[in-house]
């Protein structure tokens, strides 16, 4: 048995002779492949530990307790005694993502359903380019469109001034609209279509076909979308920035000023000197934004492996 | 039972039906053959209007079940489907409990009492057989279960809303042969309370189970008898030729 497999092997010799040329390619193209993955696990660690050496520094300074800046109120970082509490800005960025989520994610169910099941044809050739092209647009446009069409209506309409919690989670519900509708589609596209036909074979209308087989079977993939879209929300500084007021304070009405983690760096950051107890406590603010990021990204995983279960 | 007269069905400017006649009998197994392509699915799918869906398709002529015309205007497509059961190729139970696949129908209807519901779900397992391999796990997902299990199920899910007529799509043609032999043996035990009409690609499957045999090529009805009287003494050369082995 033994002697047949070298026969075997011998027999292929003819190939064995550009081995060598075969194993260098293939040293050179792993050699590529690692460098490249190197680079980015690199990036991201140093990109990592920067923010957390900045960012931690308050705290080991003493300085400033880490309780006192999550939950105080007072953000007074110029001021004597100096006051960091980032619990507005926290408020801010949660109130304003997880309503643009609540304002966004049903019509991006909807259009998805109305994209597979409804107008397939429709759906494929007009609205999914426009969904596609609103998330091309530049976040300066949404702040500029919702300063000067989504902040007068609201003045005009509501109590306040237009600029507020309401105005920011608006702007960002629509730029969110795209990631929510897209990763839907996909996975409504992806439904295996036999399940759709033993729905209606059973007699299903379509819409018990929708909600009792689609909606439930693609709901973590759904929700996998919302996440997404959230955290997308969660670090967008600009848009928001235009037309949120940046009021360092707790609302007390969706049409009150506030502002939001990312406004806040993003407004003070060119008025620090690097390694000053503001400036490291503006990257406290960065490192509260990268934690929830990968709580974001957390979740996300749990819910995909809800999916292939 | 089932009348079919002057069918033609277009998909587009194709035709796959053409002048379909056939009239299939009460409480019996009719196994529709041929080769690919032939129509035999197409028509099968007629009978409880799965092809509407599709789109481009025409039909013309008529087909009734239990005398009423299934392509009437007044005709409810919801209500034609509850009578006309559908069993498919792939097994496709839902990503729900075992006990909720087989709910999942006789709710659609209406059907929210408990104890009702618990009763219809053992009757229709016990019919598809499968009550005693799954009384004990019915909260448990139904993915959980064999291919040949979860084709029973969905057999199971069909009988719950309690049909007249079974149709089965080659339900076999993705089952290992223990699984197929209980499917098999299923059917006949279930054509004493139902109509069935099966496609089916494995000849000596139509040999074994079923009553009459419709063979079709291109659209057409070529011969439709007796099962032991197609196969034994056909009466067209190309159902010979067919069943012989020497095209298809």
């Amino acid at each position: 048995m033994q002697a047949t497999t070298s026969k075997v092997r011998s027999d292929a010799s003819p190939l064995a002779g550009k081995r060598p040329k075969h194993a260098r390619e293939e040293l050179r193209g792993r050699i590529y492949i690692y460098f490249c993955v190197l680079l980015m696990i690199v990036t991201i660690f140093s990109i990592v530990y920067f923010i957390a050496s900045r960012g931690l520094a308050p705290f080991f300074s003493g300085d400033v307790g880490i309780g006192d800046m999550l939950l105080g109120q007072t953000w007074r970082p110029e001021g004597a005694p100096a006051a960091f509490g980032a619990f507005p800005f926290l408020f801010g960025s949660f109130a304003t993502s997880l309503l643009a989520a609540i304002i966004s994610a049903p019509l991006g169910f909807c259009a998805s359903i109305f994209m597979t099941e409804i107008m397939p044809k429709f759906g494929r050739t007009a609205l999914q380019p426009a969904i596609e092209l609103l998330a091309g647009i530049p976040s300066v446009v949404y702040g500029f469109v919702g300063l000067s069409v989504v902040v007068p209506f609201l003045r005009n309409n509501f109590p306040g001034q237009g600029i507020g919690i309401l105005a920011g989670a608006i702007v960002l519900s629509i730029m969110i609209l795209p990631t929510i509708t897209t990763i839907a589609t996909d996975s409504l596209r992806s439904l295996p279509h036999g399940l759709k036909e033993g729905s209606y074979a059973l007699g299903a209308t379509r819409w018990q076909t929708i909600s009792r087989i689609v909606l439930p079977t693609t709901l973590p993939s759904l929700l996998t979308g919302v996440v997404l879209g959230i955290a997308r929300a969660f670090g967008e500084a600009l848009a928001v920035q235009m037309v949120i007021g940046n009021a360092p304070v707790i609302p007390h009405s969706l049409f009150e000023s506030a502002t939001t983690l990312t406004s806040v760096i993003t407004l003070e950051m060119g008025n620090t000197t690097s390694g000053s107890l503001h400036n490291n406590a503006l990257w406290s603010l960065a490192l509260m934004l990268l934690i929830m990021t990968f709580l974001f990204v957390f979740v996300v995983r749990m819910l995909e492996r809800r999916t292939k279960r | 039972m089932i009348e079919i007269e002057n069918l033609e069905l277009y998909y587009g400017s194709f035709q796959a039906l053409r002048h379909v006649n056939l009239s299939v009998p009460e409480r019996s197994v009719t196994a529709f053959i041929g080769p690919s392509g032939c129509g035999k699915s197409t028509l099968l799918r007629t009978l409880n209007r799965m092809n509407d869906a599709i789109a481009g398709v025409r039909i013309e002529g008529k087909v009734e079940i239990q005398g009423r015309n299934i392509y009437a205007q007044d005709m409810q497509i919801e209500e034609l489907r509850k009578r006309v059961g559908m069993v498919f190729q792939q097994p496709n139970p839902f990503p729900k409990s075992i006990y909720d696949n087989v709910a999942y129908g006789p709710r659609l209807h209406g059907k929210t009492k408990k104890a009702d519901l618990d009763a219809l779900v053992e009757k229709s397992l016990r019919s598809a057989s499968l009550w005693n391999e799954v009384k004990d796990v019915l909260k448990k997902s139904a993915m959980s279960l064999s291919g040949g299990q979860q084709q029973r199920l969905c057999i199971a899910r069909a009988l719950a809303v309690e049909p007249d007529v079974l149709l089965m799509d080659e339900s076999t043609s993705a089952l290992d042969p223990i699984s197929t032999t209980k499917i098999e043996e299923l059917t006949r035990e279930l054509c004493k309370d139902y109509t069935i009409v099966m496609v089916t690609h494995n000849m000596h499957q139509a040999a074994r189970i079923s009553d009459r045999t419709v063979f079709f090529l291109n659209g057409e009805v070529v011969e439709a008898a007796d099962t032991q009287a197609l196969f034994s003494s056909p009466k067209d050369q190309r159902t010979e030729d067919y069943i012989s082995g020497r095209f298809g």
